[in-house]
Protein backbone atom coordinates (compact mmCIF):
# COMPACT_ATOMS: atom_id res chain seq x y z
CA UNK A 1 0.00 0.00 0.00
CA UNK A 2 2.62 2.37 0.83
CA UNK A 3 4.80 1.41 -1.83
CA UNK A 4 1.35 2.41 -4.42
CA UNK A 5 1.38 5.96 -2.66
CA UNK A 6 5.09 6.75 -2.90
CA UNK A 7 4.55 5.83 -6.65
CA UNK A 8 2.03 8.04 -7.41
CA UNK A 9 4.10 11.04 -5.44
CA UNK A 10 7.15 10.47 -7.85
CA UNK A 11 4.73 10.23 -10.74
CA UNK A 12 3.22 13.59 -10.12
CA UNK A 13 6.60 14.92 -9.27
CA UNK A 14 7.93 13.91 -12.53
CA UNK A 15 4.81 15.19 -14.37
CA UNK A 16 5.40 18.53 -13.20
CA UNK A 17 9.37 19.08 -13.43
CA UNK A 18 8.75 17.81 -17.46
CA UNK A 19 5.94 19.90 -17.60
CA UNK A 20 8.29 22.90 -16.60
CA UNK A 21 11.34 21.93 -18.11
CA UNK A 22 9.89 21.13 -21.81
CA UNK A 23 8.85 25.17 -21.95
CA UNK A 24 10.87 27.04 -20.35
CA UNK A 25 14.51 25.22 -19.54
CA UNK A 26 14.53 23.68 -23.52
CA UNK A 27 17.24 24.24 -25.87
CA UNK A 28 16.30 24.53 -29.16
CA UNK A 29 18.61 23.16 -31.88
CA UNK A 30 17.00 22.77 -35.56
CA UNK A 31 17.40 19.87 -37.89
CA UNK A 32 19.69 18.80 -35.00
CA UNK A 33 22.14 20.75 -36.48
CA UNK A 34 21.39 24.17 -36.28
CA UNK A 35 21.82 26.13 -32.61
CA UNK A 36 19.45 28.73 -31.96
CA UNK A 37 20.20 31.19 -28.70
CA UNK A 38 16.71 31.12 -27.27
CA UNK A 39 17.76 33.25 -24.09
CA UNK A 40 20.66 35.74 -23.37
CA UNK A 41 21.64 38.67 -22.05
CA UNK A 42 20.01 41.99 -22.77
CA UNK A 43 21.40 44.38 -25.34
CA UNK A 44 22.80 47.37 -22.82
CA UNK A 45 19.86 50.01 -24.43
CA UNK A 46 17.68 47.52 -22.52
CA UNK A 47 17.54 49.20 -19.17
CA UNK A 48 14.45 47.28 -17.64
CA UNK A 49 15.35 43.80 -18.65
CA UNK A 50 18.33 41.48 -17.82
CA UNK A 51 17.83 38.53 -19.70
CA UNK A 52 15.73 38.39 -23.19
CA UNK A 53 13.98 35.19 -24.48
CA UNK A 54 12.98 33.67 -27.68
CA UNK A 55 9.03 33.56 -27.74
CA UNK A 56 9.86 29.88 -28.10
CA UNK A 57 10.50 29.20 -24.67
CA UNK A 58 6.86 30.23 -23.57
CA UNK A 59 5.26 28.24 -26.05
CA UNK A 60 4.17 24.38 -24.93
CA UNK A 61 6.48 21.43 -25.42
CA UNK A 62 3.81 20.58 -28.34
CA UNK A 63 5.03 23.88 -30.14
CA UNK A 64 8.29 23.88 -29.48
CA UNK A 65 8.52 20.33 -31.34
CA UNK A 66 7.34 21.81 -34.37
CA UNK A 67 10.15 24.15 -35.11
CA UNK A 68 12.93 21.49 -34.55
CA UNK A 69 12.20 20.03 -37.89
CA UNK A 70 11.79 21.52 -41.28
CA UNK A 71 9.63 18.35 -42.05
CA UNK A 72 7.42 19.27 -39.65
CA UNK A 73 7.68 23.10 -39.27
CA UNK A 74 4.78 24.07 -41.61
CA UNK A 75 6.69 27.72 -42.04
CA UNK A 76 9.00 25.76 -44.29
CA UNK A 77 5.74 24.64 -47.12
CA UNK A 78 5.54 28.44 -48.01
CA UNK A 79 9.57 28.78 -47.65
CA UNK A 80 9.21 26.23 -50.89
CA UNK A 81 6.85 28.24 -52.28
CA UNK A 82 9.25 31.52 -52.16
CA UNK A 83 11.74 29.28 -53.57
CA UNK A 84 10.18 29.01 -57.25
CA UNK A 85 9.26 32.54 -56.56
CA UNK A 86 12.91 33.47 -56.19
CA UNK A 87 13.67 31.84 -59.91
CA UNK A 88 10.92 32.95 -61.34
CA UNK A 89 11.65 35.74 -63.94
CA UNK A 90 8.89 38.36 -63.43
CA UNK A 91 8.98 41.77 -64.79
CA UNK A 92 10.51 44.08 -67.85
CA UNK A 93 13.90 43.33 -67.36
CA UNK A 94 13.75 39.87 -67.65
CA UNK A 95 15.18 39.24 -64.52
CA UNK A 96 14.63 36.81 -61.26
CA UNK A 97 15.98 36.87 -57.70
CA UNK A 98 18.05 34.40 -58.93
CA UNK A 99 19.88 36.17 -61.62
CA UNK A 100 22.10 39.16 -59.16
CA UNK A 101 21.58 37.10 -55.94
CA UNK A 102 22.46 33.62 -57.27
CA UNK A 103 21.07 30.99 -54.43
CA UNK A 104 18.96 32.37 -51.30
CA UNK A 105 22.34 31.22 -49.52
CA UNK A 106 23.73 33.85 -50.46
CA UNK A 107 21.41 36.35 -48.01
CA UNK A 108 22.75 34.39 -45.33
CA UNK A 109 23.71 37.41 -42.72
CA UNK A 110 20.84 39.79 -44.28
CA UNK A 111 17.98 38.80 -41.69
CA UNK A 112 20.27 39.45 -38.73
CA UNK A 113 20.56 43.27 -39.26
CA UNK A 114 17.62 44.42 -40.96
CA UNK A 115 15.44 46.70 -40.51
CA UNK A 116 19.41 48.43 -41.85
CA UNK A 117 19.40 52.23 -43.15
CA UNK A 118 20.32 52.43 -46.87
CA UNK A 119 22.22 55.55 -47.55
CA UNK A 120 21.47 55.99 -51.50
CA UNK A 121 17.55 56.16 -49.83
CA UNK A 122 18.35 57.75 -46.75
CA UNK A 123 16.39 55.92 -44.99
CA UNK A 124 15.71 52.85 -42.79
CA UNK A 125 14.72 49.92 -44.58
CA UNK A 126 12.91 46.90 -43.44
CA UNK A 127 13.56 43.34 -45.86
CA UNK A 128 9.99 44.09 -47.65
CA UNK A 129 11.04 47.30 -48.38
CA UNK A 130 14.12 46.49 -50.36
CA UNK A 131 12.20 43.30 -51.63
CA UNK A 132 10.18 46.27 -53.37
CA UNK A 133 12.72 48.31 -54.50
CA UNK A 134 14.51 45.33 -55.94
CA UNK A 135 11.21 44.39 -57.76
CA UNK A 136 10.16 47.90 -59.33
CA UNK A 137 13.94 49.08 -59.74
CA UNK A 138 15.79 46.21 -60.83
CA UNK A 139 13.32 43.90 -62.01
CA UNK A 140 10.61 46.05 -63.61
CA UNK A 141 8.13 44.22 -61.60
CA UNK A 142 5.45 45.10 -59.55
CA UNK A 143 5.45 45.95 -56.26
CA UNK A 144 4.44 43.09 -53.71
CA UNK A 145 1.36 44.09 -51.60
CA UNK A 146 3.79 44.83 -47.84
CA UNK A 147 2.42 41.90 -45.66
CA UNK A 148 0.92 40.24 -48.07
CA UNK A 149 1.55 36.23 -48.73
CA UNK A 150 4.37 36.57 -51.52
CA UNK A 151 6.31 39.01 -49.41
CA UNK A 152 5.89 36.97 -46.33
CA UNK A 153 7.02 33.90 -47.66
CA UNK A 154 10.03 35.83 -49.80
CA UNK A 155 11.05 37.26 -45.87
CA UNK A 156 10.65 33.44 -44.70
CA UNK A 157 13.08 32.29 -47.15
CA UNK A 158 15.47 34.98 -46.77
CA UNK A 159 15.20 34.77 -43.10
CA UNK A 160 15.34 30.87 -42.85
CA UNK A 161 18.99 30.84 -44.24
CA UNK A 162 20.20 33.10 -41.54
CA UNK A 163 18.91 30.83 -39.27
CA UNK A 164 21.30 30.14 -36.05
CA UNK A 165 22.91 33.95 -36.63
CA UNK A 166 23.09 36.93 -33.98
CA UNK A 167 20.66 39.89 -34.50
CA UNK A 168 22.51 42.72 -34.23
CA UNK A 169 20.49 45.58 -35.78
CA UNK A 170 22.44 48.77 -35.79
CA UNK A 171 20.81 51.66 -33.00
CA UNK A 172 22.63 54.29 -33.86
CA UNK A 173 24.46 56.02 -36.85
CA UNK A 174 21.96 57.76 -38.89
CA UNK A 175 19.01 54.77 -38.17
CA UNK A 176 19.23 56.41 -34.82
CA UNK A 177 16.22 59.07 -35.26
CA UNK A 178 13.96 56.49 -36.09
CA UNK A 179 15.24 53.69 -33.18
CA UNK A 180 14.01 56.62 -30.76
CA UNK A 181 10.80 57.00 -32.21
CA UNK A 182 10.31 53.41 -32.07
CA UNK A 183 11.11 53.50 -28.98
CA UNK A 184 9.36 56.35 -27.80
CA UNK A 185 6.02 54.19 -29.41
CA UNK A 186 7.04 51.26 -27.91
CA UNK A 187 6.49 52.90 -24.76
CA UNK A 188 3.32 54.95 -25.53
CA UNK A 189 -0.02 53.49 -24.21
CA UNK A 190 -2.68 53.28 -26.71
CA UNK A 191 -6.36 52.66 -26.75
CA UNK A 192 -8.94 52.26 -24.55
CA UNK A 193 -6.97 49.89 -22.37
CA UNK A 194 -4.07 52.12 -22.13
CA UNK A 195 -1.62 49.87 -22.86
CA UNK A 196 1.99 49.85 -24.19
CA UNK A 197 3.90 47.28 -25.73
CA UNK A 198 5.74 47.28 -22.27
CA UNK A 199 3.06 46.98 -20.47
CA UNK A 200 3.00 42.96 -21.71
CA UNK A 201 6.37 42.88 -22.93
CA UNK A 202 8.39 43.89 -20.34
CA UNK A 203 6.14 44.34 -17.27
CA UNK A 204 4.32 41.13 -17.56
CA UNK A 205 5.92 38.73 -19.44
CA UNK A 206 5.67 34.54 -18.59
CA UNK A 207 1.96 35.72 -16.75
CA UNK A 208 -0.99 34.96 -18.56
CA UNK A 209 -3.04 37.46 -20.23
CA UNK A 210 -5.93 35.48 -19.97
CA UNK A 211 -5.33 31.73 -21.50
CA UNK A 212 -2.12 33.35 -23.43
CA UNK A 213 1.44 33.07 -21.98
CA UNK A 214 2.52 36.45 -22.48
CA UNK A 215 6.03 36.26 -24.48
CA UNK A 216 8.55 39.29 -24.32
CA UNK A 217 6.94 40.24 -27.82
CA UNK A 218 10.52 39.55 -29.45
CA UNK A 219 10.49 39.32 -33.44
CA UNK A 220 13.54 37.27 -33.89
CA UNK A 221 11.28 34.34 -34.99
CA UNK A 222 9.17 36.33 -37.68
CA UNK A 223 7.87 35.65 -39.93
CA UNK A 224 5.76 32.94 -37.88
CA UNK A 225 3.38 30.44 -38.79
CA UNK A 226 0.88 30.88 -36.17
CA UNK A 227 -1.11 27.37 -35.47
CA UNK A 228 -4.14 29.94 -35.11
CA UNK A 229 -4.45 31.11 -38.40
CA UNK A 230 -2.49 28.28 -40.39
CA UNK A 231 -0.28 30.62 -41.88
CA UNK A 232 3.11 33.13 -42.08
CA UNK A 233 2.21 36.07 -40.31
CA UNK A 234 4.73 39.05 -40.59
CA UNK A 235 5.94 41.56 -38.07
CA UNK A 236 3.53 44.68 -38.89
CA UNK A 237 0.22 42.59 -39.17
CA UNK A 238 1.59 41.25 -35.63
CA UNK A 239 1.82 44.88 -34.67
CA UNK A 240 -1.79 45.90 -35.95
CA UNK A 241 -3.30 42.64 -33.84
CA UNK A 242 -1.36 44.16 -30.41
CA UNK A 243 -2.65 47.75 -31.00
CA UNK A 244 -6.23 46.77 -32.02
CA UNK A 245 -6.41 45.00 -29.37
CA UNK A 246 -5.93 47.32 -26.97
CA UNK A 247 -9.03 48.66 -28.54
CA UNK A 248 -7.01 51.49 -30.42
CA UNK A 249 -6.87 52.81 -34.07
CA UNK A 250 -3.98 51.37 -35.36
CA UNK A 251 -0.91 52.27 -37.74
CA UNK A 252 -0.93 50.90 -40.81
CA UNK A 253 0.91 48.08 -42.62
CA UNK A 254 4.79 49.88 -44.37
CA UNK A 255 3.77 53.03 -42.18
CA UNK A 256 6.68 54.70 -41.09
CA UNK A 257 5.53 54.39 -37.34
CA UNK A 258 5.60 50.11 -37.73
CA UNK A 259 9.48 50.67 -39.15
CA UNK A 260 10.71 52.49 -36.79
CA UNK A 261 8.90 50.32 -33.90
CA UNK A 262 10.23 47.31 -36.05
CA UNK A 263 13.63 48.50 -35.95
CA UNK A 264 13.65 49.22 -32.23
CA UNK A 265 11.58 45.93 -31.25
CA UNK A 266 14.34 43.65 -33.61
CA UNK A 267 17.49 45.87 -31.36
CA UNK A 268 15.39 44.62 -28.27
CA UNK A 269 16.37 41.39 -29.58
CA UNK A 270 19.87 41.86 -30.02
CA UNK A 271 21.74 38.85 -28.96
CA UNK A 272 19.11 36.14 -29.92
CA UNK A 273 19.49 34.20 -33.13
CA UNK A 274 17.37 34.42 -36.08
CA UNK A 275 14.23 31.48 -36.00
CA UNK A 276 12.15 32.81 -38.61
CA UNK A 277 9.83 30.99 -40.11
CA UNK A 278 9.24 29.90 -36.32
CA UNK A 279 6.03 28.48 -35.03
CA UNK A 280 3.62 29.57 -32.18
CA UNK A 281 0.09 29.28 -31.07
CA UNK B 1 -8.22 21.99 -58.57
CA UNK B 2 -6.08 23.08 -55.31
CA UNK B 3 -3.14 25.13 -56.32
CA UNK B 4 0.35 24.65 -54.95
CA UNK B 5 -0.27 20.71 -53.85
CA UNK B 6 2.93 19.33 -52.98
CA UNK B 7 3.67 16.19 -51.25
CA UNK B 8 6.55 15.55 -49.34
CA UNK B 9 7.95 12.33 -47.76
CA UNK B 10 10.43 11.38 -45.84
CA UNK B 11 11.86 7.79 -46.00
CA UNK B 12 15.66 6.75 -44.15
CA UNK B 13 17.81 5.28 -47.38
CA UNK B 14 18.79 2.46 -45.67
CA UNK B 15 17.86 -0.43 -42.78
CA UNK B 16 18.63 -3.07 -41.46
CA UNK B 17 16.17 -6.09 -42.38
CA UNK B 18 13.39 -6.41 -39.35
CA UNK B 19 13.97 -2.83 -38.43
CA UNK B 20 11.26 -0.66 -38.00
CA UNK B 21 11.65 2.68 -39.70
CA UNK B 22 9.76 6.08 -39.29
CA UNK B 23 7.91 7.52 -42.12
CA UNK B 24 6.81 11.03 -42.26
CA UNK B 25 4.58 12.34 -44.87
CA UNK B 26 3.41 15.59 -45.65
CA UNK B 27 0.97 17.04 -48.49
CA UNK B 28 0.28 20.92 -49.14
CA UNK B 29 -3.37 21.25 -49.44
CA UNK B 30 -5.76 24.04 -48.23
CA UNK B 31 -8.60 21.18 -47.24
CA UNK B 32 -11.45 23.24 -47.92
CA UNK B 33 -14.15 21.71 -45.21
CA UNK B 34 -17.31 22.63 -46.97
CA UNK B 35 -18.66 24.29 -44.03
CA UNK B 36 -16.94 27.77 -44.69
CA UNK B 37 -19.22 30.49 -46.65
CA UNK B 38 -17.19 33.33 -48.51
CA UNK B 39 -17.61 37.11 -48.28
CA UNK B 40 -21.06 36.77 -50.08
CA UNK B 41 -22.57 34.10 -47.89
CA UNK B 42 -21.83 31.31 -50.65
CA UNK B 43 -20.84 28.14 -49.10
CA UNK B 44 -17.27 27.51 -50.41
CA UNK B 45 -16.81 23.62 -51.94
CA UNK B 46 -15.46 21.18 -49.91
CA UNK B 47 -12.11 20.12 -51.72
CA UNK B 48 -9.71 17.95 -49.31
CA UNK B 49 -7.80 14.96 -49.93
CA UNK B 50 -9.52 12.43 -49.07
CA UNK B 51 -7.45 9.24 -49.43
CA UNK B 52 -4.23 8.76 -48.16
CA UNK B 53 -2.30 5.31 -48.90
CA UNK B 54 1.15 4.03 -48.69
CA UNK B 55 2.52 0.51 -50.03
CA UNK B 56 5.55 -1.22 -49.94
CA UNK B 57 6.69 -2.89 -52.88
CA UNK B 58 2.74 -3.99 -53.66
CA UNK B 59 2.18 -4.32 -50.60
CA UNK B 60 -0.01 -2.07 -48.30
CA UNK B 61 0.96 -0.51 -45.08
CA UNK B 62 -1.46 2.16 -44.28
CA UNK B 63 -4.54 3.52 -45.97
CA UNK B 64 -6.37 6.62 -44.49
CA UNK B 65 -9.47 8.09 -45.47
CA UNK B 66 -9.61 11.17 -44.86
CA UNK B 67 -12.32 13.70 -43.12
CA UNK B 68 -13.50 16.90 -43.76
CA UNK B 69 -12.21 18.01 -40.35
CA UNK B 70 -8.90 17.18 -40.96
CA UNK B 71 -6.93 20.31 -41.27
CA UNK B 72 -4.43 22.44 -43.75
CA UNK B 73 -1.69 20.11 -45.32
CA UNK B 74 -2.07 16.89 -43.67
CA UNK B 75 0.55 15.26 -42.27
CA UNK B 76 0.82 11.20 -41.31
CA UNK B 77 3.63 9.70 -39.40
CA UNK B 78 3.91 5.92 -39.37
CA UNK B 79 6.57 3.01 -38.43
CA UNK B 80 6.99 0.48 -40.74
CA UNK B 81 8.96 -2.55 -40.61
CA UNK B 82 11.51 -3.24 -43.62
CA UNK B 83 11.90 -7.07 -44.68
CA UNK B 84 14.03 -6.40 -48.28
CA UNK B 85 15.55 -3.64 -50.38
CA UNK B 86 12.38 -1.65 -52.39
CA UNK B 87 9.99 1.06 -52.86
CA UNK B 88 7.94 3.04 -51.11
CA UNK B 89 5.11 4.16 -52.96
CA UNK B 90 2.62 7.15 -51.69
CA UNK B 91 -0.67 8.64 -53.02
CA UNK B 92 -2.90 10.62 -52.10
CA UNK B 93 -6.00 11.17 -53.52
CA UNK B 94 -8.06 14.86 -54.09
CA UNK B 95 -11.86 15.28 -54.17
CA UNK B 96 -11.21 17.00 -57.51
CA UNK B 97 -10.17 13.53 -58.91
CA UNK B 98 -6.28 14.50 -59.03
CA UNK B 99 -3.82 12.27 -57.68
CA UNK B 100 -0.68 13.29 -56.39
CA UNK B 101 2.35 10.08 -55.98
CA UNK B 102 5.70 10.09 -54.38
CA UNK B 103 7.94 7.59 -53.97
CA UNK B 104 10.83 6.35 -51.73
CA UNK B 105 14.09 3.79 -52.28
CA UNK B 106 14.74 1.98 -49.17
CA UNK B 107 18.28 -0.46 -48.90
CA UNK B 108 18.38 -3.04 -46.62
CA UNK B 109 21.75 -4.01 -46.01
Amino acid sequence: MKTVFKGGVTAVALFAAYAVQADQEANLVINEDIEITVRADAPEHLENLSTIYSGWVFRSSETQALQMDDFENPGMIFVDDAIEAWNTVEGSEGESCASCHGAPEELAGVRAVYPKWNDEAEEVRTIAMQVNDCRTSQMGAEEWKYDGGDMINMEALIASVSRGMTVNVATDGPAQSMWEKGRDIYYTRFGQLDLSCANCHEDNYDNNIRADHLSQGQINGFPTYRLKNAKLNGVHSRFRGCIRDTRAETYGVGTEEFIALELYVASRGNGLSVEGPSVRN
Amino acid sequence: MADNVKPRVRVPRDATAGEEITIKTLISHPMESGQRKDGDGNVIPRSIINRFTCTFNGETVIDVTLEPAISTNPYFEFQAIVPETGTFEFTWYDDDGAVYTDSKEITVG
